[in-house]
């Protein structure tokens, strides 16, 4: 049975929430995009923005009660429909999750090119149980997603807001190892793949003619 | 127009129809759940398809504008086909426990299954199971049952105005509810459990009460405020089991407020089921007889101007004219029927009646309230005048104690400064009146129970006549009342005659005996000492408590009566069962009563009291109408508006729950202030 | 074979650099202004000339689309909003574009505005693009500095806002009213139709949603013209693609090339083959998850077109190509799939809300074979009962997957229940 209401979590529900000076200067911007009349608009930026900061503050990036009250308070609408709203998108936690949120996505393109392997390297490094579950240590939370996106670049696994791209087991597992020591690789292709090129280099869009166009490398 | 075939009918519908009122024009009835005529298009659950010719697909018609020259077909393979789909869908995680659904009988589901459902289950997966919600003491939730048509989200949105009720999650994961556990705080959750089409959302307290089949169903009339609800009365043996509502577009449209609906426990305890005496300070059981007796010996030698009498909020017009009557009899000039004092003037109907009409509240374009907090006085008018909102802005003013109507209202004052500001115009509201072409004010009770209610009166019609609410095709000068009996009254003339003494004179020893007919709401400890009390009524509140005699009558579901609503239409309830024990209907209490005085009232029948009440005003003849009331007349109440004083209006109803005998005796009723009354103070803040 | 120079985006694989300067120097934002003032209905035209079919999936003529917005404003503003929200499977080219050639979509963006009569354009990028909204939103601010956009989008006097909004997860919000729904700050969930958003949309203002590259290839027809255009891929099929090619092949990729390249020379040439050669092939997935699967015997010669593929009963989609060599377990492939659209069915309609949880029941028994064969058939009608009974397209692409699984590998099912029949029943009380 399914228990959407979040009553199970009370003991871990802030009793308040307001937004820091940080988000306040971004809902600022963020309001400035839509009608004045059209605020509901800023919803899932503020959502955003509410789970950013709990992340920045506490280490575990999720939404409280308090903050949807808030941000419904904000923007003039009824809290429950912040409530569907946040329960509708997947990327909303409504529940602490550990500070590298680990996205595996399992869906036919990634699963084709071994997301069996991800999931299995997660559960043995990371130290999670199953999806939805987060780590003793409180470093991982391990979630099942549908598909990222970036299926040329499968398996993937995203790490809070970043893609790693072409994954096994083995890499996975150096990516995490690497995640606990406190370093961060840099996000992309795990095996030096060029973006969505095929393994080994461009086929295409190798002309001379746009090599020159190119101005030097930032 | 355009012309649309429906399986080979054609009819003619307005451009912007929808295909579903197409075929209901051609007589066609189409399945539906999502669907509902009052509540905004949700087009979710895919029964009401149909087949339009050239269209591959089949269309939802509810949700499908019609077009000229449309072909539609409502029976073909492919609408069947369609319809049984969706029937399976629905099914497949239904819990399928009708023989334990109070909805049983009367479900949608249930009865559509049986012209598209299967005969077995081609679903062998473990079905969906879904948390039950709490939203309070009057709506049970079964949400296992729930279909997820997102009727009681809409309801709760557009209708009630408490926008409480949503789909939390997607997918086969949607859920229906509150997400953060709370009661649904609205005045018509009841409704909820009509437009549920499945047993997700039932009554609590009719929980498996009954089952449909084995009611007797009595249409009749609500009295639990002054709007006059048209209900259904489903009562088994001697029991009243439940309340609904009936259509009548003019009234309730198809709603009925909470109290209505659930007060119903109230009328079968502390009933007054025989009459009593007072004997050495204490109540003893007595014979019809011995009361009446004990009346007439107490009236011997006493003058007319020592006797009185008092018609309480329930009062129908048949006892209170039999009252009045008798009264008159008697040589008593003293009666009244404003129980607590509210300065209404009965010299001109359109001085007390809601004129506007409540349909005619979806014409007006500035609303003014005026004392009054219409959620809790008329739950149902109320959602009149949201449901006016809605279809367009409409500038709204209150004067009085800030509160959450359910739509956006300027608060502009909290007493009658406003008013004066008003009529100064120098508060901005009064140019929103002046630019509105069929502006209203409403005046409630809590603007004229109070010692400048006169004052009051005056100055709202002033506002009236100032403002162009007065003309020859439109009336807005409203006065909203919150007992079912009052208008019947004033216009009966239940009021003090020439030297005749009104309620605050009648207490503290202004008379010597003083009828109540179920007159609850007045100051009883401020009856004077020596004063014999009589008490008229159906149960053991007030003023029975203070009683001499109580003569045991008859509550709203126990006799055929007359009712005047706020806007002055007269309506009849009827007998859905027999008053208990030795009660009887008021009016031949009061008819027998005379016979032992002597003074024999000249009625025997129902038929010839009505006769006479139709003597007394043409009103009472002309049932189940109300002309729209032109004004005529521009001059105004006798008070005078110069004396205003500053003393803010209070809320004339201290709890919206526990207003009358009935519902102050209802557990239920109990419960939902129990539950809703933290709320309640809240929102008033 | 496509040569470079036909080649829309030209920092594909950003190699280049994706600001304006390097922009430019790849020819964008070049005469913008000079293509502005041709007006908005030679700018229709030209785009209906070119024979552009959206990039979305659904393939209708872009031309046509930005043609049904009111050419006279009633006072409501009109909007253009970027569908930027890839989350089909298989599809990943709309990221290459955000993060490569931004700047071509935002000057698409911009002549499209004009084009349709909107001052405002909104592109809805897929939350879990964090790193590409946070490039696209600095490659606006760019266009911003640099007057493209603005007050006074390039010198041309129409004043044009671009605003990049953020979805969070909910593949339904690719459907462009659903889209509207959740840019409105609501549930992604599609809304009734008719109204169609060129008449209510955004806000209720008349609105039309374009797929990224629809958008982005735009300001190049312009430029080069709608005949050079036209002339690439096949009648009907005009122009060039980005084909996403995953799966089991050695080398997947994203590549541009011209509609209507041979399924096999797509694999062979630009993906390095399928895994264990083209005999290994067992089955592919031609547009995007939504779409029939299409066995070994079909893929030898099917164009990859509109038009091909949908004689093949499937489709071109996305354009996105899923590979499955022998080693696949295909039930498994689509029960996988079955599972995605039951996890993203908004809820709403009631065949859509039931059915995908029950397909996905079924095919997940089928996987080991739990099922009695008639079963097949009863899964095949459920898809059946879905398809084109609900509100939106994605009850159909649900039925799809499990439709073309069934017609094309109807054996492999049937196998794997009668092997599941041959295994001994495990012993409860053991």
């Amino acid at each position: 049975m399914t228990d959407q209401t979040d009553a199970g979590a009370d003991s871990v529900q802030p009793a308040h929430f307001a937004f820091d000076a940080d988000s306040e200067a971004e809902i600022s911007r963020v309001l400035a995009r839509y009608p004045a009349a059209k605020q509901a608009s800023a919803v899932l930026p503020l959502l955003y923005l509410a789970q950013r900061q709990m992340g920045r503050l506490t280490g575990s990036a999720w939404v409280p009660r308090a903050a949807m009250d808030e941000i419904a308070r904000r923007l003039g609408i009824a809290p429950i429909r912040v409530y569907e709203v946040a329960t509708f998108y997947t990327m909303f936690q409504l529940r602490p999750v550990g500070r590298f949120h680990l996205q595996v996505c399992t869906t036919t393109p990634c699963w084709l090119r071994g997301s069996d392997e991800v999931v299995a390297a997660c559960r043995r490094t990371a130290g999670v149980g199953g999806f939805g579950e987060t780590s003793a240590d409180g470093l991982f939370t391990m979630t099942e997603v549908e598909c990222l996106g970036a299926c040329v670049n499968a398996p993937i696994l995203q790490v809070n807001d970043d893609f790693y791209e072409d994954l096994d087991g083995p890499r996975t597992e150096a990516l995490l190892t690497a995640l606990k020591r406190g370093e961060v690789p840099p996000p992309g292709s795990t095996i030096g793949r060029q973006t969505s090129a095929p393994e080994g280099g461009p086929q295409t869009l190798v002309g001379p003619a746009l090599a020159a166009a190119t101005p030097p490398a930032e | 127009m355009a012309k649309v075939t429906v399986d080979g009918v054609e009819v003619e519908v307005p451009n912007g129809a929808s295909v579903l009122q197409a075929c209901e024009l051609a007589g066609r009835e189409i399945p539906r759940f999502c669907y509902h005529e009052r509540l905004s298009v949700a087009g979710n659950c895919r029964m009401c398809l149909v087949e339009i010719e050239k269209n591959p697909k089949p269309v939802a018609s509810c949700a499908f504008p019609v077009a000229d020259g449309m072909v539609v077909k409502t029976d073909s393979p492919m609408v069947r086909q369609s319809r049984r789909g969706v029937m399976e869908f629905l099914l497949i995680n239904h819990p399928l426990d009708c023989p334990i659904c109070d909805q049983g009988g009367e479900c949608d589901l249930q009865d559509q299954s049986m012209a598209y459902g299967m005969d077995h289950s081609r679903y062998h997966e473990n079905k969906r199971a879904v948390k039950d919600k709490d939203l309070g003491p009057l709506v049970k939730t079964v949400m296992t049952r729930c279909i997820q048509c997102t009727r009681c989200i809409r309801f709760a949105q557009e209708i009630a105005g408490v926008p409480e009720l949503g789909a939390t999650a997607r997918g086969e994961n949607m859920e229906i509810g509150t997400y953060v556990e709370k009661a649904l705080s609205s005045e018509l959750s009841g409704n909820l459990i009509d437009i549920c089409p499945v047993g997700a959302l039932t009554s609590k307290p009719y929980a498996f009460v009954a089952r449909p089949w084995e009611l007797t169903k009595t249409d009749s009339i609500d009295v639990l405020d002054a709007v006059g609800t048209n209900i259904r009365i489903d009562a088994r043996g001697s029991e009243v089991l439940r309340i609904l509502p009936r259509l009548n577009e003019d009234v309730n449209e198809e709603w009925l407020a909470d109290k209505a609906r659930f007060s119903l426990d109230g009328l079968k305890r502390r009933r007054l089921d025989r009459p009593w005496l007072r004997r050495d300070g204490k109540l003893v059981a007595v014979s019809w007889q011995e009361a009446f007796a004990a009346i007439a010996q107490r009236l011997q030698g006493l003058s007319g101007a020592r006797i009185g009498a008092i018609a309480g909020d329930l009062a129908d017009a048949e006892s209170m004219v039999a009252l009045k009557d008798l009264m008159t009899g008697l040589g008593s000039p003293n009666l009244d029927c404003r129980q607590r004092g509210e300065k209404l003037e009965a010299t001109r109907r359109d001085f007390y009646c809601f004129n506007t009409t409540i349909a005619g509240i979806e014409e007006t374009d500035a609303l003014l309230l005026v004392g009054t907090n219409p959620r809790h006085e008329a739950p149902v008018l109320n959602a009149r005048i949201r449901k006016r909102v809605l279809a367009g802005s409409l500038p709204i003013a209150a004067i009085g104690a800030a509160a959450d109507l359910t739509y956006g209202a300027e608060w502009i004052g909290d007493g009658p400064a406003a008013l004066r500001a008003l009529l100064a115009g120098t508060h901005g509201f009064s140019s929103v009146l002046s630019a509105a072409k069929r502006p209203m004010v409403i005046l409630g009770q809590g603007a004229v129970a109070r010692a400048d209610g006169a004052a009051v009166l005056a100055a709202a019609w002033e506002i009236a006549a100032r403002f162009g609410m007065l003309g020859a095709d439109w009336h807005g000068f409203n006065m909203l009342h919150s007992a079912a009996a009052r208008v019947g009254a004033l216009d009966l003339g239940f009021l003090p005659g020439p030297q005749g003494k009104d309620v605050a004179a009648m207490l503290g020893g202004g008379v010597d005996l003083l009828w109540l007919l179920g007159a609850d709401e007045i100051d009883t400890d401020a009856i004077g000492a020596g004063t014999f009390v009589v008490y008229q009524g159906h149960h053991g509140d007030a003023g029975a408590a203070r009683a001499d005699v109580i003569l045991p009558g008859a509550a709203y579901t126990e006799k055929s009566a007359t009712y005047v609503n706020t806007e002055g239409r007269a309506q009849r309830t009827a007998a859905a069962l027999h008053p208990p024990g030795e009660a009887r209907e008021d009016w031949k209490i009061l008819r027998a009563f005379s016979d032992v005085i002597g003074r024999r009232l000249p009625y025997d029948d129902l038929d010839a009291v009505r006769q006479r009440l139709g003597e007394a005003h043409p009103v009472f003849t002309r049932t189940d109408t109300v002309p729209r009331l032109a004004c005529t007349d521009m001059t105004g109440p006798a008070g005078d508006s110069g004396g205003l004083s500053d003393a803010p209006f209070v809320p004339f109803l201290a709890d919206y729950y526990r207003t009358d005998p009935i519902s102050r005796t209802s557990p239920t009723m109990a419960e939902c202030a129990r539950t809703f009354g933290p709320a309640l103070m809240q929102a008033a803040e | 074979m496509l040569s470079d120079k036909d080649r829309i985006f030209t920092n594909l694989y950003g190699l280049h650099d994706w600001r304006l300067a390097g922009a430019r120097a790849r020819g964008d934002w070049d005469g913008t202004a000079a293509l502005l003032a041709r007006g908005r209905d030679a700018l229709i035209d030209e785009v209906k000339a070119s024979g552009l079919r959206g990039r979305g999936g659904a393939g209708f003529p872009t031309g046509m689309k930005w043609s049904f917005m009111p050419k006279q404003s009633d006072g409501r503003p009109h909007y253009l909003v970027v569908n930027a929200d890839e989350s089909e499977p298989g599809t990943c080219k709309d990221r290459d574009i955000l993060r490569h050639d931004p700047h071509k979509l935002i000057e698409g963006c911009l002549i499209a505005g004009v084009a349709m009569g909107a001052h405002v354009a909104y592109i809805y990028v897929r939350g879990e693009f964090y790193n590409e909204a946070a490039r696209l939103q600095a490659a606006v601010d760019e266009a911003y500095d640099a007057g493209l956009i603005g007050r006074n989008a390039c010198g041309s006097g129409w004043e044009f806002d671009v605003y990049v909004h953020r979805g969070a997860g909910a593949y339904i919000c690719g459907e462009e009213t659903a889209l509207l729904e959740s840019l409105e700050g609501k549930k992604g969930m599609p809304r009734l139709k008719p109204p169609f958003p060129a008449a209510v949309g955004l806000y209720g203002c008349p609105t039309t949603v374009n797929n990224v590259e629809s958008i982005a290839v735009v300001p190049t027809i312009l430029r080069r013209g709608a005949a050079w255009f036209s002339e690439l891929g096949r009648p009907k099929n005009a122009g060039t693609k980005i084909f996403c090619i995953s799966g089991h092949v050695n080398k997947p990729c994203n590549v541009e090339e011209e509609l209507g390249i041979p399924l096999r020379e797509l694999i062979e040439r630009y993906a390095g083959g399928v895994r264990g050669g083209w005999d290994n092939l067992l089955a592919v997935i031609p547009g995007g998850s939504s779409v029939p699967v299409l066995p070994r015997e079909i893929c030898d010669t099917v164009l990859m077109d509109f038009d091909s593929l949908r004689e093949v009963r499937s489709g071109l989609g996305t354009a996105a190509v899923i590979v499955m060599d022998k080693s696949t377990d295909i039930i498994k492939a689509i029960a996988r799939l079955s599972q995605f659209y039951k996890h993203e069915s908004c809820g709403q309609c009631t065949p859509c809300r039931e059915g995908t949880g029950w397909l996905m029941r079924v095919m997940y028994r089928l996987v080991e074979g739990r099922a009695e064969p008639e079963e097949i058939d009863v899964l095949e009608q459920v898809t059946r009962q879905i398809e084109g009974h609900t509100i939106c397209a994605l009850g159909d692409a649900a039925a799809w997957p499990v439709q073309g699984l069934i017609r094309h590998f109807r054996p492999v099912i049937e196998e794997r229940i009668a092997q599941a029949k041959t295994r001994p029943m495990p012993l409860a009380a053991e």
